[in-house]
């Protein structure tokens, strides 16, 4: 049987554990890992365009010693019809030992899953899941928190086109952290009730209790869709501004998947008054979420393909 | 020719009638119906136990034949259809090239006849090329036997264009004009119904008000006009309470439900199933449960499979490539028999008015019933026979269904049309012509 990382919606505790304690394992002691997964090599498809996904698990690949190799499909051979499927096909015939895909359809990587018979590693598929994202902040949360049990995890912006957050809200559940999700109900619908978590349209109200604030990037183009009336409404109502910093818990982290656009999710003097403020009032740790990206990919990489691989247990 | 059928429960709600009686055929029509009838020089078929019911009449089919034929024939597709017990059917204009010519509907009604297994009725194009910019050639249609018009899949957004188009059938005092609800820009290419699964599988979600803004119109417009309105595969609470409405106030409005939407809800499509994406998309369990009760109250009229034939290999796509729509002729009366029927939630008379004696009279077509001098079109029913729908058996080209490995109790059995026997134990005599 294949072993695939495509998500993080069913996954137990035990094997997120086992992928967070790796990944402490090869932080601790890099070079250990220098040669697991030497002759071993990884294809990475990206069919969206993606920089700082594809470099660190390129970077990763290095780290344990497997060759890597990148198509940059966003722009070459779909335009020439070429099939994605065909595409797939004939990178596998080649002889990879993963392939690592981005792609704007959701669900794409479940279609694949019965096609080839190579593991596979979501890295995004659009709106669905994006399960190293959700893997690498959980990394980051354990640098700052023990355990994750009732921990309150804020999480604003755009929750209806998110996969960071239909991965982070599986993994947050199953590891005992409480989610509140914020922003505008066109970008919030009230069905994520349904998911066990709560919702809310206000963010002032749910700032206080706040251990995590974790801030989502809101795309340009949600507002030419007429789902926003501006970006500046956007942060008059859901950005982290100065104004809003005494709202803040003492010790709250505040993350973001990066790229952050600054002035629309957090205000640049937000961002340097908390850069500012000693550990005790506030952290931001969107370097060490970048950091943790390639330490986390390692350890998934090894996870899956290393001599002691292990399925993912849903 | 005669032909006597024995001993089976008839049931006809064209006649209020639902009792164990012969029924003896005679050059194709119903000569009588009774108990005991003798006919010399009659074959006899022993029916005891089974359910004898007027043939089945599918108001809303897409047979792709002219244009994409790899989907399915006229051939394939009327197979598929006594293979199921229905014997008349109307055939979507969605073709290539559209029936919005009467060189088409020509075409069309010449494969049927050459099949020479059911009943074929084009719906004609509302729209020159189904664009929605001008009005189709109306009175060449209505000349060539089109007596149903509608664009189906790609809707007239133009509501100004849309209501001189009701305006100007009201000429054609016996066509009805078919509509597919649909608001195109609520629906903003969407792919399942808005809601947990939506959510879940971050998948772009077509909300229920796409329908009934859309359902509202074609209502308001009815009213408007007078024109008589047939409202196309159902698949909202909402929209049942605005076609309940309508009916209040006496509208001529009728309306569809497809097996699919009175069966599934929107949870099929876990996995990203592309078998269950379709459009209207299947919707929430408490949709399927106001439809379910329209059906009953009769708010809605008929039921319609909206047989959408697709080739496997277009299906076997990703969830946002694969195309939207699910094959039903031969999997309609065998689930809803099982599901429905067997579990007390429709009487078989509720399902022989819904899907036969109601579709042809909507349609003003023969069949529908089996009153003496009406055609022999009969489907017969074994209540009890079970089976498994196998995708690999159909007679349809297709194997597009959300129903496959489901077990079934209650299979059509004999399938006549004009009084020649079409299907018989599921084989279906293909290449006898009439």
């Amino acid at each position: 049987m294949t072993r695939h990382m495509l998500g993080l919606h069913g996954v137990t505790a035990e094997s997120l554990g086992m992928i967070m304690e790796r990944a402490w394992r090869i932080r601790q002691n890099r070079q250990q890992y220098r040669e697991k997964l030497k002759g071993k090599l990884i294809a990475a498809l990206f069919f969206e365009p993606s920089t700082r996904t594809k470099l660190s698990f390129e970077l990763a690949a290095h780290w344990l010693g497997a060759e890597f190799i990148h198509f940059p499909l966003e722009t070459s051979s779909r335009v020439k019809g070429e099939s994605l499927l065909d595409t797939i096909l004939t990178v596998t015939a080649m002889g990879v030992d993963a392939l690592i895909i981005r792609h704007s359809n959701s669900g794409v990587l479940e279609w694949l899953k019965e096609k080839v018979d190579v593991p596979l590693i979501n890295a995004g598929d659009g709106a669905h899941e994006h399960p190293t994202q959700a893997l690498l902040d959980l990394h980051t949360m354990y640098h700052y928190f023990d355990s994750l049990k009732d921990i309150e995890v804020v999480m604003v912006g755009d929750i209806q086109h998110s996969r960071v957050v239909r991965s982070s809200i599986w993994a947050l559940k199953t590891l005992g952290a409480r989610i509140t999700l914020v922003g505008p109900p066109s970008l919030l619908p009230r069905e994520f009730e349904q998911f066990g978590i709560s919702i809310s349209w206000r963010l002032d109200e749910v700032l206080p209790k706040a251990d995590i604030v974790y801030l989502l990037r809101i795309q340009q183009e949600r507002q030419q869709k007429g789902l926003l009336p501006s970006l500046a409404d956007y942060t008059r109502q859901f950005g982290l501004t100065a104004g809003r910093l005494s709202l803040l818990k003492p010790g709250v982290l505040v993350m973001h998947p990066g790229p952050v656009n600054v002035g629309v999710e957090i205000t640049a003097e937000a961002l340097q008054l908390l850069r500012s403020w000693p550990r005790e009032r506030a952290q931001v740790c969107i370097e060490h979420q970048v950091a943790s990206g390639v330490v986390v990919r390692a350890a998934l990489l090894d996870y899956l393909l290393g001599e002691e691989s292990h399925e993912i247990t849903a | 020719m005669k032909l006597l059928l024995k001993g089976a429960t008839v049931v006809d709600p064209s006649q209020d009638l639902e009792e164990q009686a012969d029924l003896l055929i005679e050059d194709g029509v119903v000569a009588g119906i009774g108990r005991g009838i003798r006919a010399d020089y009659a074959r006899e078929l022993d029916l005891s136990g089974k359910y004898l019911v007027p043939g089945f009449v599918d108001m809303h089919v897409h047979l792709r034949e002219p244009g994409f034929e790899g989907k399915e024939t006229i051939a394939t597709g009327t197979a598929a259809a006594v293979a199921g017990g229905i014997t008349s059917l109307a055939c979507m204009p969605n073709t290539a090239p559209p029936v919005d010519n009467p060189l088409v509907v020509g075409y069309i009604q010449q494969k049927a006849r050459e099949a020479g297994l059911a009943r074929v009725y084009p719906v004609g194009a509302l729209t020159r090329n189904r664009q929605g910019e001008f009005m189709a050639d109306y009175s060449a249609l209505y000349a060539a036997g089109v007596r149903a018009f509608s664009d189906d899949g790609d809707p007239v957004d133009n509501s100004y264009l849309l209501y001189q188009i009701f305006k100007y059938l009201l000429a054609f005092e016996d066509t009805l004009i078919i509509s597919h609800c649909e608001d195109r820009r609520l629906a903003a290419n969407g792919l399942v119904h808005e809601g947990y699964w939506s959510n879940l599988l971050g998948l772009p979600g077509i909300p229920p008000a796409a329908e009934t803004v859309a359902v509202a119109r074609e209502i308001l417009l009815a009213q408007a006009t007078g024109k008589r309105l047939h409202l196309a595969h159902i698949s909202t609470a909402g929209a049942v309470e605005w076609i309940r409405w309508a009916k209040e106030k006496g509208l001529p409005v009728t309306a569809e439900v497809t097996p699919h939407h009175l069966l599934l809800t929107d949870a099929a499509v876990k996995g990203y199933n592309t078998a269950a994406k379709v459009n209207p998309p299947l919707r929430s369990e408490e949709d399927r449960q106001a439809l379910l009760q329209g059906l009953r109250e009769g708010i809605i009229d008929v039921i319609a499979t909206d047989h959408a034939p697709h080739k496997i290999d277009e299906k076997d796509l990703d969830y946002f490539e694969a195309p939207f729509g699910v094959i039903g002729l031969e999997t309609a009366v065998p689930m809803l028999l099982t599901e429905l029927v067997h579990r007390g939630e429709l009487s078989l008379r509720e399902l022989v008015q819904a899907y036969s004696c109601r579709s042809a009279r909507i349609l003003g077509v023969p069949g529908g019933t089996l009153k003496p001098g009406a055609p022999a079109d009969i489907a017969v029913l074994d209540l009890e026979a079970e089976g498994v729908i196998e995708p690999r058996r159909f007679y349809s080209k297709a194997r597009n269904t959300p129903f496959a490995g489901r077990k079934v109790r209650g299979l059509p059995v004999l399938t006549l049309l004009g009084g020649e026997i079409k299907m018989e134990e599921g084989a279906v005599k293909v290449g006898k012509q009439e």
